[in-house]
């Protein structure tokens, strides 16, 4: 996990590494074609298709009305239709113009059909808080998509699993959803050279420890690692699993770990109730109960709106010392 | 364009018209003031600025009852202030501070007033349209003569969301006064790549909507657009749609790098700017000088830096206050 190049690896943005796996799938697949709200002339709204206009052409980089619920919809029917779109919805906030789409239409046609339809529609997304933007461009949705069946939902940590996860997503038959956090997009991180896809069905251990587990994902992980080096500091040693895809669950690696370390707090920057923490938690309890030594502890975000001043949004989002809070409330045994 | 300007007609008054240029004059100094606090850091998040379109809002209010309701989008600042909301709480809700309109949790793009009846500050494009049907549907059943202007970008009107409204408030017949401010942009998006049918009207008149389309750069023009608006819907006939054609002269947020558009572009619409035209009229008809220019700046240079002293001063809205406002306190 450390940022300096070493021998085989390069240094790039997240931003940089899903533009990559972008660019690839557009030159290698003539039935990829990236649409969404100013992806074109605009550049992208967190600038990942700039120039892709110039070199792919007006009919595979699509800029699009501000119609949510019509594009993404278009997206499902030329997915049908024998084409592999990938459409961009600025943020989740705004999918919610388009969940209808998603959740009645994409998740439920190969069902429906007996299996005749399948949908092969990325959609990525951003998604999550902390750059003052308010209650409607900072929230953290995608436990709502999480909850459909028929929809994978990935939410990419790494520089790694922006560019390998978008390449897997394609090559999947079915809708993937991929939700990248607006704060990872300027993060740093290594490639190996000879970067490509990956599992999209598997949490990693990011941090190995013995004493605490740190379940987490997207944003929130880089929040766990820094809280881990905190704690160890204070002579705590904390285990961080990404979970890296939120459907479906990697319920054997997440009951490892708990058996691992015996005790658990999971951080999510989604609110708490009805949220994917009290899913894992609800996991861990119907799985792997006599293996903990505490209750199941969550950092989640403050149960109101995201507000825009500084100070509140700071307060309602997890924290690295709310984090260290957890771990040693469980660790010193009282969950 | 190298013409002289044109006095103002006879039938308008001096004093009116120069209060509608000290309003405008009002609204871009202080949109002037924020890209400059913005860039202090004083405000962060996204700033919309409405600097170009500044005939478009001080148009409308000219007709907005004090019964009425306004309800816009994340670019209203200009309305806001146009609305009477002072310009202290605007300035000090921009700051983050607890003397702000919404005590520091919407920011420059949701500013609410409950005196004003100013209903958003919606950042979601097209949300704010479906409620200003709903408000309009409230005034109807109970009586009451308000109108809701309902104002959105050009933008707006490829969402499901317009045409949705526009039949209800037409198959209703409600008192809501549609107001497009066509900057010709949805971000990077140009209107030709975004409608099909330019020719906006033509959308409302489908639903059987009253429409026009009138030069949203000149004040005059859209003052009185907004007047037969509101006579219209006032008298029972149902809504109104009016597309303003204008100009963003900034850029769509402090994001926004312009690679859609070209300076020269910008700067043709700046040279016949809202504030341009309508000084070279008031000076040809003997209503501004030099000086009367110089003293109107100066009062309305005082009451910004007023404002940014008051924001400044104020107190961050404590973080033990997060959780208020999720749920009614009265009913808690
Ligand atoms: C539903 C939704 N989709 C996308 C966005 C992102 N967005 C914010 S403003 C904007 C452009 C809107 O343009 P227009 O309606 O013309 O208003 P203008 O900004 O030009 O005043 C876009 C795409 C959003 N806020 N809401
Ligand atoms: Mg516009």
């Amino acid at each position: 996990m450390n940022s300096t190049a070493t021998e085989g690896m390069r240094e790039i943005t997240y931003r940089e590494a899903a533009r990559e796996a972008l660019h690839e799938a557009l030159t290698n697949d003539d039935r990829v074609f990236l649409m969404g709200e100013d992806v074109g002339r605009y550049g992208g709204s967190y600038a990942v298709s700039l120039g892709f206009l110039d070199e792919f052409g007006p009919d595979r980089i699509r800029d699009t009305p501000l119609s949510e619920s019509a594009f993404v919809g278009a997206g499902i029917g030329a997915a049908i239709g024998g084409m592999r779109p990938i459409v961009e919805v600025m943020t989740v906030n705004f999918s919610l113009l388009a969940a209808d789409q998603i959740i009645n239409t994409a998740a439920t046609y190969l069902h429906m059909s007996g299996g005749q339809f399948n949908v092969p529609l990325v959609i990525r997304m951003a998604t999550g808080g902390g750059l003052q933007l308010a209650a409607q461009h900072s929230h953290s949705l995608e436990n709502l998509y999480a909850h459909v069946p028929g929809l994978k939902v990935v939410v990419p940590g790494t520089v790694e699993d922006v560019r390998g996860m978008l390449l897997t997503a394609l090559a999947d038959p079915d809708p993937v959803l991929i939700f990248e956090h607006i704060l990872l997009y300027n993060r740093k991180g290594v490639l190996p050279v000879q970067a490509g896809a990956v599992d999209i069905d598997q949490a990693r251990v990011r941090r190995e420890g013995t004493q605490v587990s740190l379940i987490t994902y997207g944003g929130s992980l880089w929040k766990c690692l820094d809280a881990a080096e905190v704690l160890e500091q204070q002579g705590i040693d904390a285990e961080v699993l990404d979970l890296r895809t939120l459907r479906p669950l990697d319920d054997a690696s997440i009951m490892a770990t708990v058996t691992k370390t015996r005790r658990v707090v999971i951080v999510d920057e989604g609110w708490r109730s009805g949220g994917i923490s009290a899913e894992i938690t609800a996991r861990i309890h119907e799985q792997a109960f006599y293996e903990l030594d505490v209750p199941v502890q969550r950092v989640c975000t403050a149960e109101v709106p995201i507000p825009y001043a500084k100070q509140l949004e700071e307060a309602a989002l997890p924290q690295v010392s709310d984090i260290v809070a957890a771990a040693q409330r469980v660790v010193n045994g009282h969950g | 364009m190298n013409e002289a300007p044109k006095p103002l007609p006879d039938n308008v008054d001096g004093e009116h018209a120069l209060a509608l240029f000290t309003e405008m004059v009002r609204v871009r100094r202080f949109e002037e003031k924020c890209a400059e606090m913005y860039s202090k850091g004083a405000i962060r998040g996204f700033l919309h600025l409405y600097i170009g379109e500044e005939a478009v809002g001080t148009g409308i209010m000219q007709s907005v009852a004090p019964q009425d309701a306004v309800v816009a989008t994340y670019r209203e600042h200009g309305h806001a202030l146009l609305r009477g909301i002072p310009m202290n709480v605007v300035m000090a809700e921009m700051f983050g501070k607890q003397e702000g309109c919404c005590r520091g949790r919407g920011g420059s793009m949701h500013l609410f007033d409950k005196d004003t009846h100013f209903i958003g500050g919606n950042a979601i494009v097209g949300g704010g349209m479906p409620v200003a049907v709903g408000y309009a549907l409230a005034a109807s059943m109970r009586g009451q003569d308000a109108v809701a202007w309902c104002i959105f970008g050009e933008g707006a009107m490829a969402e499901g969301e317009f045409h949705e409204s526009m039949n209800l408030a037409a198959l209703w017949q409600l008192p809501v006064v549609f107001c497009c401010e066509n900057n010709f942009y949805a971000m990077g998006t140009a209107l030709e790549r975004s409608e099909s049918e330019t020719r906006l009207v033509e959308k409302a008149r489908s639903y059987k909507v009253t429409a026009e389309v009138v030069d949203g750069m000149d004040v005059l023009a859209t003052e009185a657009a907004a007047r037969r608006a509101a006579e219209s819907t006032r008298t029972g006939n149902g809504p109104y749609f009016i597309e303003f054609q204008t100009y963003r002269f900034r850029a769509h947020s402090m994001f926004d790098a312009e690679r859609y558009r070209c300076r020269e572009e910008v700067h043709e619409h700046e040279l016949h700017g809202p504030l341009r035209i309508f000084a070279a009229r008031l000076q040809a008809s003997g209503l501004l000088d030099d000086e009367k220019r110089a003293a109107l700046e100066a009062e309305i240079a005082a009451e910004i830096d007023a404002a940014v002293a008051f924001a400044e001063a104020g107190t961050p809205e404590p973080v033990g206050e997060l959780t208020r406002y999720v749920y009614s306190e009265a009913h808690v």
